[in-house]
């Protein structure tokens, strides 16, 4: 039990002292890499290090997310700072003999920014990581989030010590209002402001909710900080618990994030073994303990008072606004709502002051922002940035460009409630305000890149097939009106529409946009009105039928080869060797597959 | 329409003996809340949420059986129709699709004799055909239970289909 401010300091000093291993093995132990062997990976190496009776020499951290996904399993060894990718279990040998016991670096395995420069040997020559800022991710891929020993060595729990030595809450409130700190799950309120305002609203009992229902398709972050670094979450609440007067911490969590659960789990335990939470914190008198509710599977549930009645055991329905959660929340009480990455950023402001926080990113949007960036990109995985970097430096610069030697055509951000940005506003600096000047919005930060392949209707289409799905079916305009617009998009893709519903589709949006009961109807037409605006080319495309959906063949080139008819998924192809093939164009379903093994460009793109 | 079962005596005695010991361990004085832990145990300890088993449950909480039906059919992780031991989700987005992802589905449905959404005689498997599951690098990819299996084949499916079979077996024998 650590029951003071200075035996937390005393203990950090001894972790720093007593880490006397010669070399550390950083392995990713996220989902993504997990997927691929890394645990049995960390076992090889364990067992490995075993054998050779190294085990006070050479330490086996299995750790959180690295970001750098589509490279996985990834693999740093310190002090030596050299980082490993894509390793698999045969690599292990290697690895081991040549690295660990005789010090030689294995090139091969190392990551080239292109494929005829050389190898670069740690994250510091990677342009995934140049012009990356980690704040929120700090810990991630640095610790094992499993022991909180290593959490602690790396100022874990410092502010939380801090801020109980102060004992002023109104000091730490205008500390976080200084910093410029915003929610980061989407709508981009100001935190410090919230904290304020349930501060002053008059309870006997309030509670700090931690937002991680994470749920827009191809969104990782709040996954990836509880699987990396579940202790800076458990340690901002205790912060905002201090600060708004509650003893009382909920996380609502989704019920597929088995990992992140987990880890969760397990840091929550350690953190009460230690003291740190649970009654009479670092002996200041203050009392605070957190409870884990899973959720069960319902997108709607991100939004606050969705989630709120969620844990009470109902319908995740959402009601009006006010009053605010911050007046009536959970249990009819003042309640404090933040999201996971806006609670992994608060240790390490308070650690390093408002005025560090303020300094980075732009004038209304300070810090860094974390995005999953997906889609048409070279470097697929999870990235943090100072607000302000723009498109084209997240694109080009760390995420590697477009594959294949295509054109890029838009980048879609906010996911189902987002927009897009098209190919001439890449140059848009990415944060909160200009960011809704171009008609998207920060959302949570999904990212993904879109080629010159790619059909707007069909994204469009998508996304909408998701939120009338995940329309929780309280309030009618999102009910009916995102099932008819979805309706609309899919009678347009087949080919049956007409102009007529362009219109309505039009309508509809601004219908459903404004008389919907919560966030999700609200921004559920988001990326139709924005695709529409853009590229309302492509949907006249398909409303005056002219759009074609088959590929053809140039007889005059065609050589006759067979290869578009042995790739062809649904045998639509048909030709005899060294004879012109011809496409049955009622048959293809536009797949591009035979265009990708043409030989000579023969393959005519609908 | 299909014909609602609420007789709570075609439950499994042993299974509901369990159910009642977990439900006595919970706080009470705030039963709502209470539902949701609850429903997951009756899920875990029986595979799915039929109609008396909800019931029983709202009797037991002392809420109305309409509530907790309520909160059974808003949430897609409960469910109403049986489940296999594992279930596995083929993902049928454009990248999966364009890669044979319906010709793996069409195997596993065979190899399983089952159709989707609908659990196996042998009550090991439910097969599901889902949206993107956002592993396009992997494609044709699909899950079962939580491991993700990647670039497979229908040739592939024997061998894993098989494995299960067996691991279930060995499962059953220790």
């Amino acid at each position: 039990m650590i029951k003071t401010a200075e035996a937390l300091n005393k203990w950090k000093q001894t972790l720093i002292n007593e880490r006397a291993y010669r070399l550390e093995l950083k392995i990713c132990a996220g989902t993504s890499c997990i997927s691929s062997d890394a645990d049995l990976i960390v076992e090889m190496f364990e067992k490995k290090v075993a054998e050779h009776g190294l085990n006070c020499e050479i330490e086996v951290v299995k750790t959180g997310c690295f970001g750098f996904c589509g490279q996985g399993p990834i693999l740093k060894i310190e002090p030596d700072n050299v980082t490993y990718v894509r390793v698999k279990l045969a690599d292990v040998e290697t690895i081991f003999n040549e690295h660990l016991l005789n010090g030689r670096k294995v090139y091969d395995l190392m990551y080239k920014n292109r494929d005829d420069e050389d190898p670069a040997e740690s994250e510091a020559g990677m342009a995934f990581y140049q012009k990356q800022l980690r704040i929120a991710l700090r810990n991630c891929g640095e610790i094992n989030p499993e022991k909180i020993e290593d959490y602690v060595r790396n100022d874990g729990y410092k502010a939380l010590a801090d801020v109980l030595e102060q004992n002023d809450p109104e000091a730490l409130i205008k500390t976080m209002r200084d910093s410029g700190l915003r929610g980061r799950g989407g709508g981009g309120f100001p935190t410090g402001l919230k904290w304020q305002f349930t501060r002053a609203s008059k309870s006997d009992e309030k509670y700090v909710i931690c937002n991680a229902d994470e749920g827009d398709p191809g969104a990782f972050m709040d996954r990836s900080i509880l699987e990396g670094d579940p202790h800076s979450v458990i340690e901002a609440m205790i912060i905002n618990g201090f600060a708004i007067g509650a003893s009382n911490g909920l996380i609502y969590i989704r019920a597929e994030y088995g990992l992140a659960t987990r880890r969760l789990f397990t840091a929550l335990q350690q953190a009460r073994d230690k003291g740190l939470l649970g009654e009479n914190i670092l002996g200041s008198g203050f009392d605070f303990d957190i409870e884990v509710k899973l959720g069960a599977g319902a997108f709607v549930c991100g939004e606050e008072t969705a989630l709120i009645h969620s844990m009470e055991g109902h319908r995740g329905e959402p009601t009006t606004k006010p009053p605010f959660p911050s007046e009536v929340g959970f249990r009819g009480k003042p309640s404090n709502v933040n999201n996971v990455e806006t609670y992994a950023n608060i240790p390490e402001i308070l650690n390093k002051g408002a005025e560090w926080f303020k300094s980075i990113g732009t004038r209304h949007s300070n810090g860094t922002k974390v995005f999953a960036l997906a889609g048409n990109i070279r470097n697929i995985g999870l990235v943090e940035v100072p607000m302000g970097t723009t498109f084209e430096e997240i694109i080009y610069d760390i995420g590697g460009g477009i594959p294949g030697g295509k054109d890029i055509k838009a980048v879609q951000i906010g996911g189902p409630s987002g927009g897009v940005i098209t190919k001439d506003k890449l140059d848009t600096p990415i944060d909160y305000d200009s960011l809704q000047e171009v008609g998207a919005m920060m959302g949570s930060g999904g990212m993904i890149i879109m080629d010159e392949d790619t059909d707007m209707v069909e994204i469009s289409k998508f996304y909408l097939d998701f939120t009338q799905d995940e329309s929780c079916g309280k309030c009618t305009p999102c009910r009916i009106g995102t099932k008819r617009m979805f309706e609309i998009l899919e009678r347009l893709t087949d080919m049956e529409g007409t102009p007529y519903d362009l219109e309505l589709l039009e309508t509809l949006s601004k219908n459903v946009q404004s008389a919907s009961l919560c966030g999700l109807g609200q921004s559920a037409p988001n990326p139709v009105l924005s695709t529409m605006k853009f590229y309302r080319n492509e949907y006249e495309d398909y409303a005056y039928r002219r759009k074609k959906t088959a590929y053809s063949i140039d007889p005059e080139k065609c050589i006759g080869c067979t290869k578009c008819k042995r790739v062809c998924p649904v045998d639509c192809i048909d030709g005899k060797v060294r004879e012109v093939h011809v496409i049955t164009e009622s048959k293809c379903i536009a797949c591009g597959a035979c265009y990708d093994a043409c030989p000579v460009d023969a393959i005519v793109r609908p | 329409m299909k014909e609602t079962v609420t007789d709570i005596k075609d439950l499994d005695k042993e299974l509901l003996g369990k159910l009642d010991e977990h439900i006595a361990t919970l706080d009470l004085t705030r039963k709502e809340e209470s539902l949701i832990p609850t429903l997951y145990k009756a899920q875990e300890l029986f595979g799915y949420l039929p109609h008396n088993l909800q019931w029983h449950i709202a009797r037991q909480l002392d809420l109305p059986s309409a509530h907790v039906n309520g909160v059974v059919t808003f949430y897609s992780f409960f469910s109403e129709e049986p489940m296999g031991k594992y279930t596995i989700s083929v993902c049928m987005g454009t990248a999966c699709f364009v890669k044979g992802a319906d010709k793996v589905l069409d195997k596993i449905l065979k190899l399983t004799g089952t159709q989707p959404n609908e659990m196996s005689e042998d009550g090991l498997f439910t097969v599901k055909d889902v949206r993107c599951i956002g592993a396009c690098g992997l494609a044709p990819v699909l899950t079962i239970n939580e491991k993700v299996y990647g670039n497979v084949t229908p040739d592939d499916m024997d061998e894993i289909i098989e494995s299960y079979r067996k691991g279930a077996a060995d499962d059953k024998d220790s």
